[in-house]
């Protein structure tokens, strides 16, 4: 056993995005002794976080970058609708109360906002976007951390956490022993885990197992390692580990950290097929912005968890241009054959589909009335046929951002063994994001979540930390 | 809607059998990481380069020359980027954009020979400097056959005459001006974006005087050695610059009161000349030292290395200019008098000769593409993409 850092720490954060950052500044401003421990590299640090762009901010008048208002109640009410009622309510408004008011300690460490980015315009009320997105943020955390004194270790990924009824006592890296006062985890969720996915996905009736076709979207370092720790120490859980934020993407994304860019926001426009070349859900239920995060899933559910976004000329240039150059071609026949898929087949769907559509007043920016008649799955909204060359196809794939499965906590973050919290051990970020958002997404919560609690886990973990002190000393 | 202009291009050349010039390797790789930019866009608030791009679904040669000339090398993007290296998409904007800058100068060069002496950079500058020096002291020890000399109170032109220092240097200056506009007027043509407006004018004065995108966006300023930000590399441009124009104005007073009111140097040192003179000095001192020390400790990563003697060559230039400058008005009234003037005259020939194919290029193709900046921006946009989550 070595013992690199003689004395014990009055706070030790485990992970190094956002939520993990806000709690290690937090404590040290309130005096603690922090020592943050990152799993990756530092060309690696930061998490998911550094793929963020925006926090979503609740605001009763115009603010800086935020245009008119977003009251707490409607906030809620998204938030509500979106996960169809997962969600603890007293926490939630927790969060939205403190997305009100936390801009200003972000700027004081560094972080830059800006008005929303080009394309994203129906976020400008809600969102408040980092200048330059979340790895200037995360960078600008780890410089104001640096400046107050913050101990920070990258490689440093934590194996497990020696508890004592329900007291953190310390976390062992290796076969090092960091013992520390308090601790914060917020070390993400489990999305990179391979082997954890597949057996939360399981095997489909085809005998495939989906989850082995994901591409991750963020950080190859949420391995789950500290979540499964815990499951396994008995603390109260929250969410489904089958439940994540699946978005289809780019299938030649690579298979982590693909980010923002390898999102395909063409399907509205056109249709999306299997690769037996059907149709299998209505592209045009709703705007992109609200049903792109059910398209990894639909995906998903199909056969080798591929999809195909065809479109025509008319529609190149009225989405955000993908990452990659589609597959191109002049006819049906030819984009079939470039995408690997039936020609037959391919054409006989784009034919009914085209023969169905009902072309009224086409308007990308309302629900327009351009609609199928008598196919299934209809497409509802924005239905043109599909007949003007250069045809376009992308292959989709479903990407993870995050999955969902928790810790359960308190509004001070403690985390629960029993329905008792512990007194020293807080969670905050991705590790505990299921309290508020059991399922579904909307922009900028994942940081809302992630400051509120890792602000909060700092704070209680450094109060935490004096008193385990008095304790000792008395 | 993909830009109309773009897809009409597209169709005529087709049906013509044309191609747009193909992209070399330096500008292909731009070519590659804007796509990945466009697909993010993250950096829309850093500078004028982003909100440029998404003007834009793809980029042909006239495109990549115009972005890698509104590029400012701040650096900012390269910290911020969530596909920088170590990522396998590798994106580095700045320093991509700095090569394709470089092939520019060299590229739009006037006459087109000439424009290799922006490669191996250094040795143009080296030899420029050695030539200019051994001129002015050969030519010194021909006219007085000693190095020095009794006392002269200043007055330059007892060593060389007026009419043969205006015959070297106004030739070399006019050549270097015509050079240096030829250069940036083809590389305006390449892609003329329609006429300037007053306004679009006034913008590009301010951004150029001010040097707008070294603020980063939030007034913190660019980045140097690491992700934190600084407002150094400003102020010593700033320095450098306005230390440079009041040495220009210095001689233009100068060359007023010659050739206007017929009153010939030397002047007191209260004169005009000498104050703008000596107060530019001490800015072209000051400027481009800070210059050199920021270019010492920036990060490996930013820019293009294969242009660090380029940089620091045209900054050596701009110092001893300034430094043997402001020794020679020190030294004036000794016997070395001679010898400090030839030095000068000799550096100062250097950064002349080298004008249009240095470093001193880049902040007139800078200007001037912010000038496109400022005219396209004014112009609706040809894409109109307004669909994300």
């Amino acid at each position: 056993m070595k013992e690199k850092h003689p004395g014990t720490v009055d706070v030790l954060v485990i992970g190094g995005g956002n939520a993990a950052l806000c709690a290690a500044l937090m404590a040290r401003e309130a005096g603690a002794s922090v020592l943050l421990l990152e799993a990756a590299p530092r060309e690696w640090r930061g998490g998911n976080s550094s793929h963020t762009r925006n926090l979503r901010c609740m605001h009763d008048a115009p603010q800086d970058v935020l245009t008119e208002r977003y009251p707490e109640e409607e906030f809620w009410q998204d938030l509500l609708k979106v996960t169809g009622g997962m969600t603890n309510e007293k926490l939630a408004r927790l969060a939205i109360r403190e997305s009100s008011s936390c801009r200003d300690w972000m700027r004081k460490h560094g972080v830059n906002f800006q008005p929303s980015l080009s394309g994203t315009l129906h976020l400008s009320r809600t969102n408040a976007f980092f200048m330059g997105g979340g790895k200037a943020l995360v960078n600008a955390y780890y410089r104001s951390a640096e400046a107050l004194g913050v101990r920070i270790r990258y490689e440093a990924p934590v194996d497990r956490i020696e508890l004592e009824n329900g007291v953190f006592r310390a976390a062992w890296v290796g076969d090092e022993r960091i013992a520390a006062r308090a601790c914060v985890m917020a070390a993400g969720g489990f999305e990179s885990n391979r082997e954890w996915l597949r057996e939360a996905w399981g095997q489909n009736e085809n005998g495939e197992w989906p989850a082995d076709n994901f591409a991750i979207r963020g950080t190859r370092f949420n391995r789950g390692v500290l979540l499964k720790a815990m499951i396994d120490a008995g603390a109260d859980m929250i969410g489904d580990p089958s439940q994540s934020h699946c978005v289809a993407i780019d299938a030649r994304a690579p298979l982590y950290d693909g980010g923002i860019c390898t999102r395909i926001d063409c399907v509205s426009l056109g249709i999306v097929v299997n690769k037996h070349a059907e149709r299998f859900y209505d592209e045009g239920e709703d705007f992109w912005p609200k049903r792109y995060a059910i398209w990894g899933r639909l995906v998903a559910q199909q056969p080798g968890q591929i999809g195909f976004s065809i479109i025509d000329a008319k529609a190149n240039g009225r989405f955000m241009p993908p990452v990659f150059p589609g597959a191109k071609a002049d006819t049906l026949e030819e984009l079939a054959r470039q995408l690997g898929i039936d020609e037959a087949a391919f054409v006989r769907t784009v034919r009914e589909y085209n023969a169905a559509c009902h072309v009224g007043t086409f308007d990308h920016t309302v629900q327009d009335d351009c609609h199928t008649e008598g196919l299934s799955p209809a497409k509802t909204h924005w239905a043109l046929p599909i007949d003007t060359p250069p045809f376009r196809g992308y292959a989709l794939k479903p990407g993870i951002t995050f999955t969902y499965l928790g810790l359960k906590v308190n509004e001070q973050a403690a985390v629960h063994f029993s329905d008792v919290p512990s007194p020293n051990l807080f969670v905050a970020g991705e590790m505990m994001a299921g309290n508020v958002l059991g399922k579904g997404y909307t922009a900028g919560v994942g940081m809302t979540i992630g400051t509120t609690f890792g602000r909060i886990a700092g704070a209680h973990a450094a109060a935490a930390a004096r008193q385990g002190e008095s304790h000792a000393i008395a | 809607m993909q830009s109309l202009e773009a897809l009409a291009r597209e169709a005529t050349d087709l049906a013509a059998g044309r191609n747009l010039p193909a992209l070399n390797a330096d500008e292909a790789e731009v070519g590659r990481i804007l796509q990945i930019c466009n697909a993010c866009r993250y950096c829309e608030g850093f500078c004028a380069v982003f909100p440029a791009m998404t003007r834009r679904l793809a980029f042909d040669k006239a495109d990549v020359h115009y972005l890698a000339n509104l590029c400012h090398n701040c650096g900012a993007c390269l910290h911020a980027c969530q596909y920088a290296p170590p990522h396998e998409f590798a994106v580095n904007v700045p320093q991509a954009m700095a090569t394709v800058r470089a092939r520019t100068y060299s590229d739009f060069a006037w006459p087109a020979g000439f424009g290799k002496l922006y490669r191996n950079n250094g040795i143009t500058v080296a030899l420029a400097v050695a030539g200019g020096l051994a001129l002015f002291l050969v030519l010194a020890l021909m006219v007085q056959g000693t190095l020095f000399h009794t006392p002269l109170a200043g007055n330059f032109y007892a060593i060389f005459p007026h009419n043969l220092l205006v015959s070297m240097f106004a030739p070399v200056f006019l050549f270097a001006a015509l050079a240096l506009g030829i250069g940036v007027a083809r590389f305006w043509r390449e892609a003329a974006p329609g006429a300037a407006s007053g306004a679009a004018i006034a913008e590009t004065t301010h951004d150029v005087l001010r040097l707008t995108y070294l603020d980063g966006g939030h007034g913190q300023g660019c980045n140097n050695a690491d992700d934190a930000f600084t407002l150094a590399r400003r102020r010593y441009h700033h320095l450098t610059f306005y230390g440079f124009m009041l040495c220009f104005a210095a001689t233009s007073v100068a060359t007023l009161y010659h050739y206007v009111f017929g009153w010939e140097a030397p002047y007191a040192f209260t004169s005009l000349p000498v104050v703008l003179g000596t107060l530019g000095g001490i800015g072209l001192l000051i400027g481009p030292a800070g210059l050199f020390w920021l270019n010492l400790k920036r990060h490996p990563e930013h820019g293009d290395a294969a242009q660090k003697p380029m940089d620091r060559g045209f900054i050596a230039l701009l110092f001893f200019t300034s430094l043997t400058g402001l020794a020679l008005l020190a030294g004036r009234d000794t016997p070395a008098m001679g010898l400090l003037l030839a030095v000068h005259l000799g550096v100062v020939m250097g950064l002349f000769l080298t004008m249009p194919y240095g470093k001193f290029a880049h902040g007139f193709y800078r200007s001037a593409a912010l000038l496109k900046w400022a005219i396209e921006k004014r112009r609706p946009n040809p894409v109109g993409v307004g669909n994300d989550g």
